[in-house]
């Protein structure tokens, strides 16, 4: 470790790796701490490995909730030793904090869903007078969005519709071909008037242009350019096979340790520590952020670094949890918190699902439909105009997200089938598996969340995780916005279902209260720290630094001042961009 | 098994049942087979972090807990439910019991609670067969297994004494079919062919969209 670092970037996932690969491409010197240990998905992504290969059939368990073979190392929405504390037992004020303890953190077995917020997204407020207003616009935010799209690979098409930004040309991959449940599911939703479009995903559907994006990424830094060009070629194209979920070890599809991390090291700028967890941002005489203090969890060990500037990109909730835990004279209720902001306005997505058995998808031949381990299609929120007359009684859309065919058999594969078979057994039991595998279609919403009040998280007074750190207590209410859109969403996958020819088990939930899934259920927290105009209201400014301590930036999810339905972490890397240019603009002038 | 379920499975049960379910509830000793008792599993799992890339075998991760006796009875129904047929093994011909007792045997909330019910029907299994038949449910023809099978095979539609059984039988397909469809020759009976790198993704061919009424018939 060397002791004259420009920066100190705490976290390593899409906005920790977003941060330390601009600041490191265009020559600062960055230390990046993460709190888990190194991970390699060269060398330890389980690409072909069957379910037989492994425990319980690779089913879901405590030690790991999305299955053997998903990415997630030590983490999860528990993590032994690091508790969080919920304030209530009522179903209805549940939260739960995912967190992935590992070198690229969550990007390593995230959905890859990569949509950019549109116009309407940064201005709920003005729009209908709920929440609050960004303090940027889509403009603002578009040319970071062009640049994270040309680095790390998005698939998709531009289809012009309301509210959902066209790439400009250059910017997507060409996106995967349809699955025949996509085209049943497109053909028959649009009766209902729900378009269904390409979704766009961080997957390598193709070689990324080396030759033209590199000088669009970093004009005028012949040596960025150089590097990033040959680390694009060291990028294989997706070969339509293992679930991305998993990770993956020819770096077809975007996850931190494989995208931003080896050009961010290729330029010897960047430093990582491991399993260096942060406790606080330490404070200066002069009112300065110094340096943070960690952890060193091999062996317990507490150690200080200082820097001129430390970027939090902790993950929200963490990078509140370390402002609120970084108490002096002069922030006696935590770092760069004189708003009382700090904590509030913790947001996830509205999440409810439904699955239906299409009759049409019986019994079809053998195909390949692996596809690029992901969502292929997905519909944008299309009733933009009947929201606004005030012909719904929620405020804000949702997406739909949806599956099908003949994916790799698992542990589930018919279970609880009774409701087809009759209760089968014996010979006809096989048959009526070959004649179900492949016909069932998977809807699943993805909904805003209108900021509250009720929605946040403190310390708790007394818990401490295993190296002392005081710990997050949560409080989490949805309000009818929410709930009422759930049901909407029960609704709509029952009639796509029905227009398909289709049924569903148990028929769609229609209490939306019941429908939702749980506060973090979806993994979207975003929030706790939000950015603003106004320093009384917000935590950061527009470029997410701290109003209150010049040298702090925070580059995760925290400063989502809205979450749109349009799944965070695209976003969360175009702004990490455009707040690092900003750290170095501040650096060159010698305002930092 | 608490005291209500216990007697709703005793009520569901020969008069054999109570003396064969204490062996479950480890009060009594081995029972004839001269085997041990089940034992509550008391292995640790694989934690959060453990090796992906390895391949893994019942057994390796923590002992497998089945006696032979439960093993037979086990391997029996397993094969009723998914026979050998023109098509593919039998579920313990793709080595679905092993997985059965993985699972019964892991250190999991799931798989205990699913360890008390399965352990409990296995018995009813015998014991209902010993019933009818005077035999162990391993030893039966097909047409006295399916006696015992049709009574128990549909939740919905079972008679209120064999719901508690309907309830194992149906746990007990489930767990049997996501064992054999998992393996390579439940995979291939499905006609699962991916899994393999492939140059270019060009989605569902013709005659599948014709099926599906997506283009016109040739």
């Amino acid at each position: 470790m060397q002791k004259n670092y420009d920066v100190i970037v705490v976290g390593s996932g899409a906005a920790g790796g977003q941060s330390a690969y601009t600041l490191c491409m265009e020559g600062a010197r960055v230390l990046m701490l993460e709190a888990g240990r190194k991970y390699s998905p060269e060398s330890e992504t389980p690409m072909f490995q069957t379910p037989d290969q492994a425990p319980l059939r690779g089913g879901s368990t405590e030690d790991k909730r999305f299955g053997f073979y998903d990415a997630t190392v030590d983490g999860g929405w528990t993590v032994p030793g690091e508790p969080y504390v919920r304030s209530t037992e009522d179903p209805g004020g549940r939260f739960d904090w995912w967190r992935a303890r590992m070198l690229g953190g969550r990007t390593n077995h995230w959905g890859r869903i990569s949509l950019r917020n549109g116009p309407y997204d940064f201005k709920p407020h003005s729009r209908d007078g709920l929440g609050m207003d960004w303090p940027i616009t889509y403009d603002d935010v578009a040319p970071y969005y062009d640049k994270v799209e040309m680095l790390i690979g998005v698939y998709g098409a531009s289809d012009g519709l309301e509210n959902t930004p066209n790439s400009p040309s250059g910017c997507l991959l060409p996106p995967p071909a349809p699955l025949v449940s996509d085209l049943l599911t497109q053909q028959r939703a649009a009766r209902l008037g729900i378009p269904i479009v390409a979704v766009h995903r961080a997957v390598l559907t193709q070689q990324l242009d080396f030759r033209r994006a590199p000088a669009l990424l970093h004009p005028g830094n012949l040596k960025a350019q150089k590097i990033i060009a040959a680390d694009m070629q060291r990028r294989a194209a997706c070969f339509w096979a293992t679930p991305c979920g998993r990770g993956c070890s020819i770096r077809a599809n975007y996850q931190s340790t494989t995208v931003h991390l080896p050009p961010a090291s290729a330029t010897g700028n960047l430093h990582i520590l491991t399993d260096a967890m942060v406790r606080e941002v330490r404070l200066h005489d002069s009112g300065l952020a110094q340096g943070v203090t960690f952890i060193d969890k091999t062996d317990g060990s507490v150690h200080s670094v200082a820097a001129r500037v430390v970027v939090l990109a902790a993950s929200a909730c963490e990078t509140v949890r370390i402002l609120l835990n970084s108490k002096s004279a002069r922030f006696p209720q935590g770092l760069a918190n004189s708003s009382g902001k700090v904590g509030r306005y913790l947001m996830d997505t509205v999440g409810s699902s439904l699955s239906g058995q299409i009759p049409l998808l019986e019994s079809l031949p053998p195909q390949n439909e692996d596809g690029a381990g992901g969502e292929h299609v997905y519909a944008p929120w299309w009733l933009y105009q009947q929201q606004h007359a005030g012909k719904l009684d929620f405020a804000r859309g949702y997406h739909i997200e949806m599956g099908g065919g003949k994916q790799m058999p698992g542990v589930g594969t018919m279970k609880g089938a009774e409701w087809l078979t009759a209760g089968s057994y014996g010979r006809k039991f096989k048959e009526d598996a070959r004649r179900y595998y492949g016909s069932f279609v998977g809807f699943a919403g993805r909904g805003e969340m209108i900021p509250n009040e009720q929605s946040y998280c403190e310390i708790d007074p007394t818990v401490k995780d295993k190296w002392g750190i005081p710990v997050l207590r949560f409080h989490w209410q949805w309000s009818q916005h929410e709930t009422r859109q759930a049901a909407h969403m029960q609704k709509t996958f029952a009639a796509i279902i029905e227009a398909m020819g289709g049924r569903v088990k148990d028929g769609p939930t229609l209490d939306g209260a019941k429908a939702i899934s749980p506060g973090g259920f979806i993994i979207h927290e975003v929030g706790g720290a939000i950015m603003g105009a106004d320093k009384e209201r917000s935590v950061t400014n527009q470029w997410c630094q701290t109003w209150d301590v010049k040298n702090l930036f925070l580059t995760d999810g925290a400063v989502f001042v809205s979450n749109a339905d349009k799944n965070p972490t695209l976003t969360i890397m175009a702004l990490a961009w455009r707040s690092a240019d900003r750290i170095l603009d501040l650096m060159r002038r010698k305002e930092l | 098994m608490d005291r209500r379920r216990t007697l709703q499975w005793m009520l569901a049960a020969s008069a054999a049942m109570p003396l064969l379910a204490r062996r479950v509830l480890g009060e009594g000793e081995p029972a004839a087979h001269g085997e041990g008792a089940p034992v509550a599993p008391t292995a640790h799992g694989y934690g959060t972090d453990p090796d992906l890339t390895k391949i893994y075998h019942p057994g390796d991760l923590w002992p497998l807990t089945l006696t032979r006796a439960q093993r037979r009875t086990a391997a029996a129904l397993c094969d009723a439910i998914i026979p050998a047929d023109t098509h593919s093994v039998s579920a313990s011909g793709a080595g679905v019991v092993d997985f059965l007792d993985e699972w019964v045997s892991a250190p999991y909330p799931a798989q205990h609670e699913d360890r008390a019910l399965i352990l409990e029907g296995l018995l009813w299994m015998d014991a209902e067969s010993s019933r009818r038949f005077a035999k162990q449910f391993a030893d039966l023809g097909e047409s006295s297994q399916h006696a015992i099978c049709d009574d128990v095979c549909y939740e919905k539609k079972a008679q209120p004494q064999f719901a508690v059984a309907a309830r194992f039988f149906a746990r007990y397909r489930d767990l049997t079919a996501g064992g054999f469809y998992t393996s390579p020759e439940g995979r291939k009976d499905l006609g699962y062919v991916g899994n393999v790198p492939l140059l270019k993704f060009s989605g569902p061919p013709p005659e599948v969209l014709r099926k599906v009424g997506l283009i016109p018939p040739a």
